[in-house]
């Protein structure tokens, strides 16, 4: 009888619930589809970095997985909630005619059961749909081939999803149980009549409250995006929390003043449906006001974490390519344990290292340059920058010009011959000249303005006049990002051997094909690691040594890439599905309760376009309104990201932008889309 | 010519095997400038007879015109104009926007004509005037009492000065005194400005306020009677006179 009851009950409040029930599907599907991703790339044939990377990534998503369940739970709550507030009537008939508090929360308990398994049971058939395309996109991303593809269907993903689901459904009936069992009769009965007065806010208050938020979010906004300066992490904690204050009360002064600024314009106002529409909208938010703030955070989250994801991820592939020119790259000093010296590794020789062992490190590559660095311990950034540093600083974008340096210097031969080595442009200089070479964000713009001032420097003896106003373009060395923050070319003769700094090895292995290439990088590196377990340091101080290569770093970009991009889209995808859910069903709810309202539009005459364009704009404004100020919000948050992101990143922003542009139109435009459709079906329903 | 003409209107609900004849082959016509009572015990088919003249539903057989316009054959978007234009709708439940001021609730009856601002102003203006409301213009519904509410709503009914203004039972939900008063302002309207309206209604004195009362049983007309000269009084014991011959609960009458 009970499950009778409540099957009949779902169908009856089929149109509320099947925002929740659609709501509870995408979050299932979601879930799984990222949980699954372990099981879904165990076929695939990739090596060992990136088997590393996969775990990595899969281990980042179970931690994630925790919080984002925290979401859903919290989602779930707030809708169910929802969705029982609407039916106290209904439980008020029940309590009428007898039946106890333990049977109504058995009725409550069997409705969660059949949602919560009806939405677990298609979610998961969903997921496992969806995750097949993931497989494809992670084998796409680490560049495996898919040729043993198989059907997967992960258990321990579907354990998981239905474990994580059913402690939130427990949660729910928990919760639905207490609000039962405290409830009152007359409270429920009169629960119906809505208080139908009419708060309006004092208008000078609003406008007072509003101007002050307005205030405060501009400095919080200079403070995080444009006052790079102070930035301490006490003033962007500071920043944050008067973000998200003053968001709240926007909202609050906005919803008592758009009313009033509509009102004010009388030819606007009582054009068409518009005073109606307006009133609509304006107790709507007004009862909304929390739940705007926390949507509005939730997509300013989203919009960041989106675009700062793959960001990354295309800088990362990008610049791989860009930067890392050269098969293999080596580096090894001597340390001088110099307590008086800043940079205290010296001299060194690799050559000496592997001749130790009896082998040449030249044998293992088809073409190379071996070189060094020169020193001089006392010129620094700032000793280049001169009396300028502070005006440079202050206008500079650049986190690197904040901090001092010690600048190193290439002989010219050695430049020109890892340049060509490098594939890239060689240059040329007089005696008595120097050049500044630099890629690191905001540093050649920099250098530029010094080179403009014929700034000469004396080091190693000399003093040296800039050969260009033009800072070049490169790095000596190879990276994974634009990270030289500059490095000074000299002529050959302007340098003595005994400032010697750190003894560079870079080379390219001689075969050509991929498979060659990886044997010979194997060579290379068991090479250089056994030479250096058996070398004998001439100094009791001891050395430092590192290599990197080409493949090493492509697999690290692409994996660093994909973690942070299945962690963006799996965090995005959450978050955009909670804002929409919330939305629609605070919408669809109102929709239902106006329907009267609409039925005596019509008797009056309102042609049915006019109540579509009124429903329009009512979810149009509705969805609008905290997204606008998200995305003010994302515009400072993202000039902070950015000068966080320079040390990794020299992509442009307007792609990574457009992708999260695309996601959020898709989903949160979705739920735009499924609330206007379903708003104006209810409306129509009763003609 | 008439300004509204039923001719032979049917309205049946249910299936084949139960059927409701709600309306049952009823004609009649009203004049321009004429007050119409329509009257019947509950169920005899009255508010399903003025839904179809308003257009709120639809005849199963038979015509009705409105000057000249059958009425009968407007379809979705032609209906919907024909109300706005022609008809004025005045509630039992008042049916005013919650949400909206007074001034509001009747001056969207004129802005979904799309009507200017300063026409509309001056119309809700001086309508508020002639129901006595001007004092309650700028409160909500749920600040007045039944019987301002009904006069706001009967406001914005003829606000956009409609052929025919429909009345269901607009003294339904109001104490005798503020039934009163609304009565002698649709009496204002029907004699000063010319306002033809049709007013359903079961209770003999609200009829008594007619200048004639058309009589339904069982979805039938059953007898129609004029006021002529007589005075209000003497017309009230005439239909109290026909409704005791329909046989209708003296309660349910009164």
């Amino acid at each position: 009888m009970l499950f009778k009851i409540s099957l009949s009950n779902i169908r009856k409040s089929i149109k509320d619930y099947a925002v929740y029930f659609f709501t509870l599907v995408i979050g299932v599907a979601v879930f799984y589809v990222f949980n699954a991703i372990e099981t879904q790339t165990a076929f695939l044939k990739v090596n060992e970095d990136q088997r590393e990377m996969i775990k990595i990534l899969t281990t980042a998503i179970s931690g994630v997985s925790v919080f984002i369940a925290v979401v859903l739970g919290l989602l779930i709550v707030y809708a169910s909630r929802f969705l029982m507030k609407r039916r106290n009537k209904e439980f008020a008939l029940y309590m009428m005619l007898g039946m106890s508090k333990w049977k109504i929360a058995g009725l409550l308990l069997c409705e969660t059961v059949i949602i919560g398994i009806g939405s677990l049971f298609v979610g998961l058939l969903i997921g496992i749909g969806l995750s097949q395309v993931m497989s494809a996109v992670v084998a796409n991303l680490f560049e495996a081939d898919m040729n043993d593809y198989r059907f997967t269907v992960s258990a321990s993903a579907i354990l998981k999803t239905i474990f994580y689901f059913s402690i939130m459904y427990v949660v729910v009936i928990l919760r639905s149980g207490v609000v039962i069992g405290r409830c009152r009769l007359i409270t429920l009965m009169n629960s119906g009549r809505r208080s139908e007065k009419i708060t309006m806010k004092n208008p000078w208050l609003c406008v007072i409250v509003f101007l002050i938020s307005a205030a405060v979010l501009g400095w919080a906004y200079h403070t995080v995006g444009w006052d790079f300066e102070h930035i301490t992490e006490r003033r962007i904690g500071l920043a944050i929390l008067a973000g998200i204050v003053s968001t709240f009360f926007i909202f609050w002064s906005v919803s008592g003043m758009l009313l009033r600024v509509i009102m004010s314009a009388k030819g606007v106002y009582h054009r068409g449906l518009n005073s109606f529409t307006f009133r609509q909208l304006s107790s709507k938010i007004n009862t909304t006001i929390a739940s705007m703030t926390v949507i509005c955070l939730m997509l300013f989250v989203t919009i960041c974490t989106l675009s700062t994801a793959f960001t990354i991820r295309n800088s990362m592939n990008k610049g791989v390519e860009d930067n890392f020119p050269v098969d293999f790259y080596g580096r090894f000093a001597l340390h001088t344990h110099d307590s008086s010296d800043d940079s205290s590794y010296h001299t060194g020789n690799i050559d000496d290292v592997y001749a130790q062992q009896n082998m040449s490190i030249y044998d293992d590559f088809g073409e190379y340059h071996h070189f060094y660095d020169y020193i001089e311990s006392n010129f620094t950034f700032d000793t280049f920058a001169g009396d300028r540093k502070e005006e440079l600083t202050g206008s500079s974008m650049s986190i690197y010009a904040m901090m001092n340096f010690t600048i190193s210097f290439l002989k010219l031969s050695d430049y020109n011959a890892v340049m060509k080595l490098y594939g890239q442009k060689q240059i040329e200089l007089n005696d008595g000249e120097y050049a500044v070479s630099a890629n690191a964000a905001g540093m050649p713009e920099m250098y530029d303005k010094l080179l403009e001032d014929s700034t000469e420097i004396t080091v190693f003896g000399n003093t040296l006049r800039p050969g260009s106003k033009k800072c070049i373009l490169s790095s000596f060395y190879p990276d994974i990002q634009a990270s030289n923050t500059g490095t000074i070319i000299v002529p050959d003769n302007a340098v003595s051997e005994k400032y010697r700094g750190v003894d560079y090895f870079v080379g390219n292995y001689s075969a050509a094909d991929k498979k060659g290439k990886e044997a010979e990088e194997k060579t290379a590196r068991d090479h250089w690691n056994y030479v250096l377990r058996w070398y004998k340091s001439p100094t009791e101080n001891g050395y430092m040594s590192g290599i990197e290569t080409r493949i090493e770093a492509a697999n690290n970009a692409i994996g660093i890439g994909a973690i942070v991009t299945f962690l963006g889209l799996y965090i995005g995808f959450i978050f955009l599905v909670s804002c929409g859910a919330i939305l629609a069903l605070k919408e669809l709810s109102e929709s239902a309760d106006s329907m009267p309202r609409y039925m005596m539009l019509r008797k009056l005459g309102v042609e049915e376009r006019d109540i579509s364009k009124s429903i329009f704009r009512q979810s149009g404004i509705f969805f609008l309104l905290p997204l606008l100020l998200a995305c003010l919000h994302s515009y400072a948050g993202m000039r902070f990201a950015k000068i966080g992101l320079d040390l990794l990143v020299t992509e442009n922003y307007i792609k990574p932008i457009i992708f999260t542009a695309v996601i959020l139109i898709a989903i949160y435009g979705g739920y735009f889309l499924l609330t206007f459709l379903g708003s104006k079906a209810m409306v129509k329903e009763q003609k | 010519m008439s300004l509204l003409r039923l001719e032979n209107v049917e309205k049946y609900y249910g299936s084949r095997s139960s059927l409701t004849k709600a309306v049952n082959d009823i004609s009649f016509s009203v004049e321009k400038g004429e007050f119409t009572a329509i009257m019947g015990a509950s169920g005899s088919g009255k508010t399903t007879l003025l839904n179809c003249i308003s257009t709120i539903d639809r005849v199963t057989a038979g015509h009705i015109f409105l000057e000249d316009t059958d009425i009968t054959s407007l379809k979705g978007k032609e209906l919907n104009r024909f109300r706005r234009d022609k008809l004025g709708f005045i509630f039992q439940d008042f049916n005013l926007m919650d949400t909206l001021t007074a001034y509001e609730n009747i001056a969207l009856a004129l802005s979904i004509q799309k009507r200017s601002a300063k026409e509309t102003d001056k119309a809700v203006k001086a309508v508020a005037e002639q129901l006595g409301i001007t004092d309650v213009l700028e409160k909500y519904p749920y600040q007045m009492s039944g019987g301002q509410k009904q006069r706001v709503a009967s406001a914005r009914a003829i606000v956009t000065e409609p052929k025919l203004v429909l009345a269901d039972e607009p003294t339904g939900a109001l104490d005798s005194k503020s039934a009163k008063l609304l009565l002698e302002r649709f009496n204002y309207l029907n004699h000063e400005h010319g306002a033809t309206i049709i007013m359903v209604t079961h209770d003999s004195f609200t009829a008594s306020y007619a200048s004639r009362v058309l009589f339904i049983k069982d979805g039938k007309l059953f007898n129609e009677i004029n006021r002529g000269g007589d005075s209000r009084k003497q017309f009230f014991d005439k239909i109290i006179d026909v409704v005791t011959l329909l046989g209708g609960d003296v309660s349910d009458a009164l």
